[in-house]
């Protein structure tokens, strides 16, 4: 092509088209500049200066520039090594430590802090000069919140968690405040995490470079339940676990590993291990069915999804008055665990309601925060005691000792260890609406629905994060949308409030792809790409199962014919549905009424 | 809630000030200066109201556009708002003895800006650009050149007078 445009970065002639800074070009080029603040799925901020390269441009003039602000040029000589960018970075770094909690041992992102890696990449071995944060100056730990701990002296103001919540879910709870060196990033005046409208889907943390934001690791008192002699414990793994889990051990993302994660599980010391996924099939019974009552009836239409728990707290802070159109069907964990509680000491010997524990494994932060609802609670005993993320059980399988990659591959627990495609695919963003449509089908025309691959709901990237399918049921058009983060999902609800919306579902997960990049995955804020292997090890996985369709499982049909009957049933709404709580008293919209 | 809650707010007055400026993000800072003039301060509840009402914000967004710029005050401000130079020229030529003498005849405690009547509210700022009568404090905009601890208290003891028989 005559118009194509090069650059050299470190001597070497590199091309490029459209990218949207020299960051990325950089990067494309197999080269590499450190940074904290750059999130190729965010705006471009400039905050901590650590891309910083040396641009010599044809007249010769030579500048230093931060490579993420700056748009490429043609012709430029960019220099990323440098004497004097090494300079700069490890400047800002000895200031950044100056003025950091530097307890790694005992911090939570230890091992996987950028601050503290390349403080050791760049050699950093004396900050004594600067002036030194002092422990009694310490702003004090927020950890009122569910799912997230805040640690204000461990922030290094990159703004990136800032960033996330504004543009992921559309109303930045977490925001600059004050000036100069008193500036910190904190929810509205300083207000606890916990009381603010916060929403736990765990973005924030996903893209912190060091502790300042961290998952509540629950990892000890599920310990102490596996190590209790009196107490069983059974898990239950997410979809969107299996294939990203294995990041954490060096495997490739997407590779599937629910094998190695239920030898895993064993080898820790759960007693029982299950599949979310057939709680998703199960999800998907009763969700179909719902769906299609309410068409018929022409009811509540459109019909929500209710598996995302940070979606479902969104509607219940910000619009109550729409929870008439969330599903009534409780989350796949939500519905799993109550299952387990009736069935487990029914199928198997020393299992009592009394003695078993139930440990969830989740992509998700907000699931923790979901787990302890009321509404999913039993005689006062919540129906999953704990959940951990997918990093948490990571650090559990390492410090068990267990070498995750040379496992014996292990299934999973009868008589729930059957699960089909559609359970699969719940972990990307458009899976679950995908997956109702397999079964919604069957249950209007008596007939499997023929392609059961519905393309346009896939697609987790950026430029998919709001969907829009047509499906023809035998003459009855019915239209499907699929959006990620809550800022789309905003969108729509105001659609829906001004009469323009022509859907009748609507699939809403709050993270920008789905769980497969939930706030409780291995780390991905740096490489869009990993969320996109990920969703195609679900796909993946859905195409080689014998099972496509929820409603072939056959664990499902036998639960159904010997326990639950049917869906929508009375035993069935008892277990596996639920209801929703006003929580609009007290978030941010209520001043308004005084 | 916080304690700034003021049951009180009228926030059709919000309202008429977010309409005026077009609920637009870009003037931010124009609405809040016309909130702190209607309401003497920004309440919390009224940034709050800001955030969700304005398209792009959020209320911690506001939160900390407020908190960013000095001219803002969180804190209800009094009937006379008195400004204490202390820029270089009136440092040097004594506000801060200005200041001390302030405080004292307002008896306001370490950390509080704002007298218990609400009829005072002490801050400092940086330059006034009057340097020739440093040092100079300003009271409702009305400027008092070359200030000392004792002038200052005649200034303040005339006000409080004033506004004794006034009631």
């Amino acid at each position: 092509m005559s118009d194509k445009k090069t650059l050299i970065i470190n001597g070497k002639e590199v091309e490029f088209t459209d990218e949207p800074n020299l960051l990325e070009v950089i990067r494309k080029a197999g080269f590499n500049v450190p940074t904290f603040c750059y999130r190729p799925d965010l705006t471009q901020y400039g905050a901590c200066r650590m891309c910083v390269v040396e641009v010599e441009y044809p007249n010769g003039r030579t500048v230093i520039n931060s490579s993420c602000t700056m748009p490429p040029e043609a012709n430029i000589k960019v220099k990323t090594n440098t004497e004097r960018t090494r300079r700069i970075r490890k400047t800002v770094l000895e200031l950044l430590l100056a003025n950091h909690d530097r307890e790694c041992t005992t911090c939570d992102k230890s091992g996987k802090c950028e601050l503290q890696q390349y403080a050791e990449e760049y050699g950093i071995k004396d900050v004594s000069k600067y002036v030194q944060l002092k422990k009694d100056r310490y702003l004090p730990i927020d950890d009122s919140n569910p799912s997230i701990v805040r640690d204000p002296n461990k922030c290094i103001l990159c703004g990136a968690c800032v960033r996330a919540c504004a543009e992921f879910q559309g109303h930045a709870v977490l925001g600059f405040a004050n000036r100069g060196s008193k500036t910190v990033v904190q929810p509205l005046a300083g207000k606890p995490l916990g009381s603010v409208d916060c929403v736990f889907c765990g973005q924030c943390q996903a893209v912190c470079p060091t502790g300042a934001l961290t998952i509540k690791n629950e990892v000890n008192p599920v310990w102490s339940l596996i190590t209790d002699p009196n107490k069983k414990v059974a898990a239950q793994i997410a979809p969107s676990v299996r294939v990203a889990i294995g990041e954490e051990f060096g495997l490739e993302p997407g590779e599937n590993t629910i094998k190695l994660i239920n030898a895993a599980l064993k080898e820790i010391g759960f007693d029982l291990v299950f599949d979310t996924n057939f709680s998703a099939d199960l999800t998907i019974m009763e969700e179909a069915h719902e769906f299609v009552e309410r068409v018929s009836k022409g009811e509540n239409l459109p019909l929500f999804t209710s598996c995302c728990p940070a979606w479902v707290r969104y509607l219940e802070l910000q619009h109550p008055d729409m929870l008439n159109h969330l599903s009534s069907c409780k989350s796949p964990q939500g519905m799993l665990s109550p299952v387990l509680r009736e069935l487990v000491p029914k199928y198997f010997e020393g299992f009592t309601p009394e003695n078993l524990n139930i440990v969830s494994i989740m992509p998700c932060t907000a699931k923790k925060a979901e787990a302890k609802r009321e509404q999913l609670s039993h005689d006062g005993k919540y129906e999953t005691d704990y959940v951990l993320t997918t990093q948490e059980l990571a650090k559990m399988i390492k410090s068990a000792g267990i070498d995750f990659k040379s496992l014996e591959p292990a299934e999973g627990d009868s008589p729930f260890a059957q699960y089909t495609g559609a359970g699969t695919i719940f972990g990307a963003s458009g899976g679950v609406a995908e997956a109702a449509v397999r079964t919604a089908y069957e249950f209007v025309t008596g007939e499997p629905l023929s392609d059961l691959d519905i393309k346009g709901m896939r697609g987790v990237d950026q430029n998919h994060r709001c969907k829009e399918v047509e499906i023809d049921i035998k003459g009855t058009k019915i239209k499907v949308r699929v959006v990620s983060t809550l800022k789309e999902a905003e969108k729509s609800l105001q659609e829906i409030k001004s009469g323009t919306a022509d859907f009748q579902m609507l699939e809403v997960m709050a993270c920008p792809g789905g769980c497969i990049n939930g706030g409780g995955q291995p780390r991905s804020c740096d490489d869009t790409h990993i969320k996109e292997k990920r969703a195609q090890g679900l796909y993946k996985e859905d195409s080689e199962l014998q099972y496509r369709r929820s409603n072939d499982n056959p664990d499902i049909k036998k639960l159904y014919a010997e326990y639950l009957e049917a869906p929508g049933s009375h035993k069935a709404h008892e277990l596996l549905h639920t209801v929703y709580e006003d929580k609009f008293k007290g978030s941010y919209k209520d001043v308004v009424k005084s | 809630m916080s304690q700034q809650t003021q049951a009180g707010i009228d926030y059709s007055k919000v309202d008429g000030i977010l309409s005026a400026y077009e609920y637009k993000k870009s003037n931010l800072i124009a609405i809040l200066q016309k909130v702190q003039e209607v309401f003497r301060y920004l309440p919390l509840d009224i940034m709050t109201y800001i955030g969700t009402k304005i398209e792009g914000l959020s209320p911690a967004t506001v939160y900390g556009v407020a908190t960013f710029y000095a001219q803002f005050s969180l804190q209800p401000k009094g009937k006379y708002e008195i400004k204490v130079c202390d820029g270089t020229a009136c440092h040097v030529r004594g506000s801060m003895p200005v200041l001390n003498a302030i405080k004292q005849s307002l008896q306001l405690e370490d950390g509080k800006f704002t007298t218990q009547d609400g009829l005072f509210s002490l801050e400092t700022v940086s330059c006034l650009g009057a340097c020739g009568l440093a040092p100079v404090v300003v009271v409702n905009g009305k400027v008092y050149p070359q200030m000392t601890g004792d002038a200052i208290k005649i200034v303040i003891d005339t006000i409080m007078k004033e506004e004794k028989e006034g009631n």
